[in-house]
């Protein structure tokens, strides 16, 4: 009963200075909607590129890393005694193979791996494109192309031709679209490659692919494993990475961990070897967070401000509420009241604004040649989570904000205003 | 009859600005629908006085009680409750909630008691105003009426929940004659036909000589 009173009071003193209210409840509504539009527009982004590095960093990369371990020299074997120094100057490396030795078993190992979708091995290495007189850098992987294919999905990345082609040729290559219009290549041409070593071999364009990152597109190409094995002058089971595609990528570092203690080769997960972009999509999540409160503290301050105001010139009615039998708490109740109903409409209406203009953005076309990303619109992320957290952080904030003022109202002295 | 208020040895002091003592040693008694007068020059402390026994001001020392019960000396929430029930107050400037009309005014204390559903409420707070010849305005803006309007809405209010005791800190003192003159024979006839106690602040003599008794103050002390 006494709570529907302090309600009806409270909505009273609501309505009876509408401007002020609205003023109140659009501070809410703006941080919210802030918020909102940042964190959708921001984890947009973080998705995006998360699924670009994804779309060409393997969840966990197996790889023969160079060991160049120049402690050790045969000179210190060669004069074995206590009383003397060996000091070798410049040493050269040592000839070292990059292979991964025994891949046969790692494979057949990896593949009782329950956690484990897809294992594609290769053989990677830097090659000389020539085509007519123009010769560019770049590098080739030799794989098979079907366990390519389940890593990255690559038969959604050709723009021409198709990767079934390069199993049925003896001599195709999958060449990367920016590299394909550099040689001004097209299906059925052919390119030379010339590798480190010397050897050289031709090869027919029998697909197209862009991958979305300029980085790769312009130099990378794929060919069948057993080719790139042929150029280096290698066995059938030289090979130099394994890639592997897990079902949950969340547990990639820990999965990477056993595996460097099982076959002692590096291993990397995919947020390692993109912690530069980790890290851009940390301070991205900060950033959004850092201009959330802060519109959240501003329109904080704004409901504290406006409440202290309506106490001041409540003053009066304050005190006959009280000098009527009203608690301190009643009083309490009708100020916080107030504010709640600012910050929950505000919050509510924020949430509205927010879904509007992410929707918005969401629309408007991405400014960008395509050859760099390959994205059509900003990138938004429409998620009920976020709402849920921005309608939670526009209560809580009035809360905070009206909670003093209302304390304040409650403890105000009646005999002190009835005196006038 | 029986005794409804009674206070003893009540002394209270001011320390701002200069320490100065306003009350001493007050002791009297009032009988169940007794209507008394207190009177006394300005500054002699009635209001003062009045205060205390309406339990709005809590910082003094001796004893008050009520209806029976020690009142000194009990927590803030439990005293609103107290008066909520067993006091209504009338106010020298006719505080009214300006937001609300003067039937919405007159329901307050007995939505706050909670002891009648709304519709009830609001029909005694209605029946309350036909007695001030208030029915005419009550779905008016309490702010939109005149000082006597206001002053009877106040009464009304301070009826409404069916009090003991009835204080009024010089509810004429704003008022010309005519309206004074109505408050007044309000005043009467609450305590002749409905049988409340009222304890009126007035300086107005002629006023106070219509009360049963006049209790003086001198310099915060009572003169017998
Ligand atoms: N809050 C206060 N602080 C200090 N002195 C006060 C306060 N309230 C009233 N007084 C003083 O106490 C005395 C009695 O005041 P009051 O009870 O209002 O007198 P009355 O109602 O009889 O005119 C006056 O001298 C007044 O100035
Ligand atoms: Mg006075």
């Amino acid at each position: 009963m006494s709570l529907s009173v302090n309600l009806s009071i409270a909505r009273t003193h609501l309505l009876s200075r509408k401007k002020q209210s609205i003023v109140a409840m659009l501070g809410v509504t703006f941080g919210i909607a802030m918020f909102i539009l940042m964190i959708s527009f921001m984890k947009g982004v973080n998705q995006f590129l998360e699924d670009i590095m994804l779309s060409a960093t393997p969840d966990i990369h197996i790889y023969n890393d160079v060991k160049t371990d120049y402690s050790y020299s045969i000179a210190g074997d060669y004069f074995r005694d206590s009383n003397t120094w060996t000091i070798v100057r410049h040493p050269k490396p040592k000839q070292i193979n990059l292979n991964i030795k025994n891949p046969e078993a790692i494979l057949a190992d990896l593949k009782k791996d329950p956690l484990i979708t897809a294992i594609s091995p290769l053989l990677s290495t830097q090659v000389f494109y020539n085509y007519g007189p123009v010769q560019l850098n770049g590098y080739i992987d030799g794989v098979h192309i079907n366990e390519e294919d389940r890593l990255y999905s690559l038969k959604d990345k050709m723009i021409a031709g198709s990767t079934q082609n390069l199993l049925t040729s003896s001599d195709g290559i999958l060449i990367g679209s920016g590299l394909a219009s550099k040689l001004n290549v097209a299906l059925g041409d052919l390119v030379t490659l010339t590798t480190p070593i010397g050897t050289t071999m031709q090869f027919r364009v029998v697909g197209i692919f862009t991958i979305g990152i300029a980085t790769i597109d312009n130099v990378k190409s794929y060919v069948n494993l057993s080719n790139v094995q042929q150029l280096l002058g290698q066995n059938s089971n030289y090979i130099t990475d394994i890639n592997i595609k897990l079902k949950d990528n969340e547990k990639a570092t820990m999965e990477s961990g056993n595996y460097l203690k099982k076959y002692g080769y590096k291993s990397d997960d995919w947020q390692t070897a993109n912690s530069s972009v980790m890290a851009s999509n940390l301070i991205r999540d900060v950033l959004t967070y850092v201009v959330s409160i802060t519109l959240l503290v501003v329109a904080g301050f704004g409901i504290y401000n406006i409440m202290n105001m309506t106490i001041a010139s409540k003053m009066k009615d304050i005190a006959i509420l009280k000098a009527q039998g009203f608690a301190r708490k009643d009083i309490l109740q009708i100020f916080l009241t107030q504010s709640l109903i600012i910050g929950t409409m505000g919050a509510l209406t924020g949430l509205l604004l927010g879904f509007a203009l992410s929707y918005a953005l969401s629309r408007v076309p991405f400014p960008a040649n395509n050859s760099f990303v390959s994205l059509k619109y900003f990138p938004v992320i429409f998620r009920a989570s976020y709402y849920a957290f921005g309608i939670f952080f526009g209560v809580m904030t009035t809360l905070v904000a009206g909670f003093m003022p209302s304390l304040r109202a409650s403890r105000i002295d009646p005999v002190a205003i009835l005196r006038g | 009859m029986s005794e409804i208020l009674r206070t003893e040895n009540i002394n209270k002091f001011f320390y701002e600005p200069d320490p100065f003592q306003v009350l001493t040693n007050i002791t009297f008694r009032i009988q169940q629908g007794e209507f008394i007068a207190l009177v006394g020059k300005s500054g002699s402390g009635k209001s003062t006085l009045l205060y205390l026994l309406s339990t709005l001001d809590t910082d003094y020392e001796g004893k008050i009680f009520i209806e029976g019960h020690a009142v000194t000396g009990l927590s803030q929430d439990s005293l609103a409750k107290f008066r909520n029930d067993h006091i209504g107050f009338v106010f020298q400037f006719h505080f009214l909630l300006p937001e609300f009309s003067a039937l919405e005014n007159v329901m307050m204390p007995a939505l706050k008691l909670g002891k009648y559903k709304r519709n009830e409420i609001e029909e005694r707070a209605f029946e309350q105003l036909k007695q001030m010849q208030m029915q005419d305005h009550a779905r008016k803006l309490s702010s939109k009426l005149s000082g006597g309007q206001q002053q009877r809405v106040a009464i009304a209010r301070a009826l409404i929940n069916e009090p003991a005791i009835l204080m009024a800190d010089e509810p004429t003192g704003n008022l010309d004659s005519a309206n004074s003159e109505i408050v007044m024979e309000i005043f009467e006839d609450i305590c002749k036909i409905k049988g409340k106690t009222i304890i009126m602040v007035t300086h107005d003599n002629d006023f106070a000589k219509r009360a049963f008794r006049i209790l003086e103050l001198v310099d915060g002390k009572l003169m017998i």
